[in-house]
């Protein structure tokens, strides 16, 4: 039987000619992540593991994140123990608050992933790589300490669900209304331990961006990764940011899948994911009437130089409504300078909105933008739980920055083609 | 590896924000972070819970962020393992890694009601209802994982394996 193209990427790090769905394997890693909220302890396992170093300073990443700059007293000694820990290892990819970025924004912009790689992070959205065609997945403190001293990891090899994309969105729809549609068809368990492997000609009309935050949102269905083909759009990606050469794997053509689910993207709404859970989703023209407090464009998910310049196309000649406040979070140094040096700081700030270093920030209820009870934000992140945002009684909608700035305009979940 | 005690029961989705919030995550103590364990789901949860305690959720219980410290939260709090009809991969994965007794058994989590007393045989996967008087049967894991448990988690197994033990 065939191999799915995890299936195939798996089984070459584990050194096999072919593994198959519920088979444990052994892989060798190209990439190790952490951060600050989930390194400490990974640090703290790895020193009673009695090893002498790293198996390889270069092939770990350490990407203060979350709570920085530090949030508080508590986050800056998190941040101190992480930082200590990179400077004696001699980590290579340590990258300081002025160097760092969101870290699944940053490690791709800096060449540290391309196709073909297995990736480890620490965070639950480390599946994003996944848009390079690369296998990445999010594992807890302790996987990354074991990582971190063998530069193994084990895995039970998991079976997927095809994606067959067709054709084309229709603007203003992007990458987040399609992966929000997908997740609101299957559950928010709906690729459980499953690969969500895209495919189809539709491939061709998503930029990298969109398929970043597609994969990003992979976990957001219970998958164990997301990805999509190595095609022209991501080789140009890889070679413009990576002196490493990337691999290329495809699924065989007789490879077996639990589910194929064929997506017509000219059919896909603008979307909207009501609280509290990514699967609550429902077209933007039915979410009539929802006033809101804030708005976060940002995230790992949606933090890119593409979303900045969609949410800039909206606050273009504007103003947002009086009271809302509009957050804006470049997701990495680069993007920051990008946007100002296009202009869109000055869009962005004419119309009234903020724009902050990158952070992880609000996303998790960290700190940049907290909700107090009864609050509602329209937010370009990936969950909506109680209390992500703030406060258990404040709610979260997730939606696209074409969506998320045309609500901080009117101050309801407004879809950008309803503006004057 | 038994546990004895009542239960408390959840939904589905159970997630790792509920377990425990973001803004507890600045520590990795154990036992601030158990102190707020529950904390935006049941607020009593932790002024009651008692030593051997256990958790039944529903479908895909932990799903959301990759958060040790949502297992670690649990277990500190003295809950002695958790019962659900499907895990976030996540979650199970760093629950072993941690020590964290956990189990699938779907017929268990529709018997088991609040407040139930409940006798948990980790080893067979046997599930006593003492208050009904029911048992449920789960598929118990595989030794090796549950070596793992059994040592206090990944760290210590991995130690005591190199050690010869």
């Amino acid at each position: 039987m065939g191999m799915t193209m995890t299936q195939k990427i798996l089984a070459d790090h584990a050194g096999m000619d072919s593994v198959s769905a519920g088979e444990f394997v052994n892989c060798k890693l190209d990439l190790v992540l952490g951060n600050d909220v989930t390194s400490p302890m990974a640090i703290s396992e790895f020193n009673k593991m009695g090893v002498k170093g790293v198996f390889d300073k270069d092939k770990i990443a350490i990407v203060p994140d979350h709570f920085t700059p530090n949030k508080d007293i508590k986050a800056a000694e998190q941040c101190k123990i992480v930082r200590d820990f990179a400077g004696e290892q001699e980590i290579t990819n340590y990258f300081e608050v002025g160097e760092m970025g969101i870290e699944h924004a940053l490690l791709p912009e800096k060449g540290l992933v391309v196709s073909g790689d297995v990736v480890i992070g620490a965070d639950s959205h480390t599946c994003t790589y996944g848009a390079l065609g690369a296998f990445s997945t999010g594992v807890g403190s302790t996987d990354l300490a074991a990582a971190m001293a063998t530069g193994m990891v084990w895995f039970k090899v998991p079976s997927a669900i095809k994606f067959v994309l067709k054709g084309k969105p229709v603007k203003p729809v992007t990458g987040k209304d399609i992966i929000l549609h997908i997740i609101g068809m299957i559950g928010v368990d709906g690729a459980l331990y499953r690969s969500m492997e895209f495919t189809g000609d539709g491939i061709a009309s998503l930029s990298i961006d969109d398929r970043f935050t597609m994969a990003n949102m992979a976990i957001e269905a219970g998958a164990k990764n997301g990805i999509f083909p190595v095609d022209d759009v991501v080789l140009d990606y890889v070679k413009e940011h990576s002196s490493k050469a990337p691999n290329v794997y495809e699924a065989d053509a007789d490879a077996e899948y639990d589910r194929v689910i064929e997506v017509d993207l000219a059919e896909v709404p603008l979307t909207v994911a009501y609280p509290h859970l990514p699967d609550n989703t429902r077209p933007v023209s039915e979410a009539g009437g929802v006033s809101i407090d804030q708005v976060v464009i940002g995230s790992c998910t949606n933090g890119h130089i593409t979303d900045l310049r969609q949410a800039a196309e909206v606050f273009k000649n504007r103003k947002i409504k009086k009271g809302i406040r509009a957050i804006i979070i470049p997701a990495t140094q680069k993007i920051y300078l990008q946007a100002m040096h296009e202009g869109l700081f000055d869009i962005f700030v004419g119309a009234g909105c903020i724009v902050s270093t990158p952070t992880c920030g609000p996303c998790l209820g960290g700190h940049m933008g907290i909700l107090a009870a009864g609050e509602r934000a329209v937010a370009t992140t990936n969950r909506n739980f109680v209390g992500r945002m703030g406060h258990p009684e404040s709610e979260v909608y997730l939606a696209s920055p074409y969506v998320a700035a045309a609500s901080a305009v009117t101050g309801f979940i407004t879809s950008p083609e309803d503006l004057d | 590896m038994k546990t004895n005690g009542k239960v408390y029961k959840y939904g589905n989705h159970v997630d790792t924000d509920v377990i425990i919030p973001a803004r507890f995550l600045n520590t990795s103590d154990p036992g601030e972070l158990a102190s707020h364990c529950m904390e935006d789901i049941d607020k009593e949860y932790i002024k009651t819970v008692e030593k051997g305690d256990v958790i039944v959720g529903g479908e895909n219980f932990g799903c959301g962020s990759s958060r040790e410290h949502a297992p670690i939260a649990i277990k500190v709090s003295g809950a002695g393992c958790v019962i659900a009809k499907s895990f976030a991969r996540i979650f199970f994965r760093n629950s072993i890694n941690i020590g964290l007794p956990i189990l699938e058994c779907s017929e268990a989590v529709d018997g088991l009601e609040a407040g139930d007393k409940v006798e948990v045989d980790f080893s067979t996967g046997e599930i006593k209802n003492l208050t009904k008087n029911t048992v449920y049967k789960a598929q118990p894991f595989p030794d090796f994982l549950q070596r793992i448990i059994q040592a206090d988690g990944l760290i210590n197994y991995a130690k005591a394996t190199r050690e010869g033990k």
